[in-house]
């Protein structure tokens, strides 16, 4: 294909063409991003229920009754406020070892390819598959309460109603930090050998001149590693699932997204589970919003 | 910080993350779980192959693998080809709407995918029925919008003079991309395959959906369901489990290890830049 000059050109580009190589990646977001978002709110309107495939059903609007049998359903705003309580233990977490571990690593140091690679092992794992190892060490009598003796919680942490939400956390925390170590090494590899030369001739210490040279040369990072952190915490559901045997105990664990589940495809209401899927989009938006605004702003 | 608690941090750090693997492979080779410490210390008299039979009979280790293989292949095969060709439009062809096009590869990487979980399982399963095919489990993940990220970034980076000489030849774009483009980002592939690869291989909530039958079942999702259910009537629960998650982990494990180089440097670099 030639490039096109002219009034053509002008229009469509210099190489039209490229609008039929970008057209699969087009459609396949239509089909599994925004067609799948516009059905979820639409069946959050209606009474959708499952129904033998071809056979015509009436599917009334029912305006914000769906919306109004969730918002009161306890289950589903004990989800809302566990994700909280996760999201206010993971992020902080998570940008603190992040950020320092990354620090820590970007100095020449012996076995430096070791300790990287030791720390995205986690993150490149399957979560069913070290589910299976927490269980082991996490459970009344593994080896995490038998190293620890009478300080052991009881009940145990995984069917505690107050630690099992935080040790969810924390699970998700540990599994995820190496993707975000990566992140931040990445980032400090912007920040100017020059500001750390100046900082030193001011006289500053390792700890100021990582406060006042690192921290804010490192912002844009911070605040990706903050929206991805939030999102995932949003799409928890492997971890409740498995770990504490389906948001146990008695729900102080369950996440949005388990909820969502259970109520939509367990017991066959996707109009309810569209609803919860819905305020969660909305909910995250705005924590997004939010996060931006505070991280992300200019010194 | 000092050097000496610099390394110290990092060994400690590097304990942590390991230790679970670590204890993942001894908890495997063990006939009866010793969950004391000592038990973290293999003990010659404690040691079998038992566990990894236990679980192939319940689970079927190598058809689950061959499942995995076939979610995680039809993934990067989408991704190779149609991610490819739309990394390429987006980072050297003038047309029009690119600059919507791309705003839209950002965007889906904070939407939270497991949210449209329902709509897509009401379209899937019960609009298409394609519950219980590979088709349906692949579909929502066809493309990786990371991985077009990528391939954009380093498509990028190659000089312009190139593209002008080849198109001065008259040159078609597609085979400007053939032939120039593509030997010249090698690298960009394989990072590509790698950050695709963990995508399918460790997902969990959509193929536990669309899938009832068990010998259509991934890996993950046949290890789980044994973990939930069929676990407690086993002689040693754990060991069993422990060797499902090892066989699970392995190919990962491996391939990161391997391609280490590859997956730290260069994509998250130009990433944070861009």
């Amino acid at each position: 294909m030639r490039t096109s000059t002219g009034v053509l050109g002008r229009i469509l580009g210099k190489q039209p063409i490229g609008s039929a190589f970008v057209v699969p990646y087009v459609v396949f977001l239509a089909a599994v991003f925004a067609y799948p978002l516009g059905f979820a709110v639409y069946m959050s309107f209606h009474d959708y229920f499952f129904a033998a495939p071809g056979a015509i059903v009436d599917r009334p609007f029912v305006g914000f009754e769906n919306y109004a049998e969730v918002l009161s359903d306890p289950a589903v705003r004990r989800s809302f406020v566990n994700v909280g309580i996760f999201l206010v233990i993971n992020v902080p977490l998570t940008v603190l070892l992040s950020l320092g571990l990354a620090n820590a690593l970007n100095a020449a140091i012996r076995w430096r390819t070791f300790f990287r690679v030791s720390y995205y092992v986690p993150y490149v794992t399957a979560s069913v598959a070290v589910v299976g190892v927490w269980l082991f060490l996490f459970n009344s009598n593994g080896l995490v309460n038998s190293v620890l003796g009478p300080l052991a919680p009881d009940p145990s942490w995984l069917v505690n109603s107050k630690l099992a939400m935080p040790t969810v956390a924390i699970y998700v925390t540990w599994k995820q930090l190496g993707f975000f170590i990566l992140l931040y090494l990445a980032a400090l590899q912007n920040v100017s050998k020059d500001l750390y030369e100046a900082a030193s001739m001011d006289g500053a210490g390792r700890w100021k001149s990582f406060w006042n040279v690192t921290v804010p040369g490192v912002r844009p990072a911070t605040t990706l590693v903050v929206l991805l952190a939030t999102v995932t915490g949003a799409n928890l559901f492997t971890e409740p699932y498995l770990l504490t045997g389906g948001g146990g105990p008695d729900g102080a664990s369950a996440s949005p997204v388990l909820v969502m589940y259970q109520r939509g495809i367990e017991q066959g209401n996707p109009d309810i589970g569209s609803a919860i899927g819905v305020l969660l989009v909305i909910g995250v938006l705005i924590l997004a919003l939010v996060e931006r605004r505070f991280v992300g702003k200019e010194e | 910080m000092r050097s000496p608690w610099r390394f110290l941090a990092l060994l400690v750090g590097a304990f942590v993350f390991l230790f679970p693997f670590y204890y993942m492979l001894v908890g495997s080779l063990q006939t009866e779980p010793d969950p004391s410490v000592g038990g973290a210390f293999p003990e010659p008299g404690n040691l079998t192959g038992h566990n990894y039979a236990e679980i192939n009979a319940a689970i079927d280790l190598g058809r689950s693998l061959l499942n995995s293989g076939i979610f995680t292949g039809g993934v990067i095969l989408g991704t190779l080809v149609f991610g490819v060709l739309a990394g390429y439009a987006l980072a050297r062809l003038q047309f029009r709407g690119r600059g919507t096009v791309f705003n839209l590869v950002l965007l889906v990487q904070v939407i939270p995918f497991q949210l449209l979980t329902i709509p897509l399982y009401v379209m899937i399963v019960r609009s298409y029925g394609l519950a219980d095919n590979y088709l349906g489990m692949i579909l929502p993940f066809a493309i990786n919008s990371t991985a077009v990220f990528v391939f954009r970034q380093y498509f990028l980076q190659l000089p312009q003079e190139l593209f002008d000489a080849a198109r001065i030849d008259g040159a078609g774009e597609l085979a400007i991309l053939w032939r120039v483009a593509i030997p010249l980002v090698k690298p960009a592939l394989l990072t590509g395959v790698l950050l695709t690869f963990i995508g399918p291989w460790n997902e969990f909530l959509w193929p536990f959906l669309i899938t009832k039958q068990q010998d259509l079942q991934p890996l993950a999702v046949s290890l789980s369901n044994y973990l939930t259910t069929v676990s407690a009537r086993a002689a040693n629960p754990f060991g069993a489990v422990l060797a499902g998650a090892c066989v699970l982990a392995a190919p990962a494990v491996a391939l990161f290890v391997v391609f280490q180089r590859r997956f730290i440097s260069s994509s998250l670099e130009s990433g944070v830049k861009g």
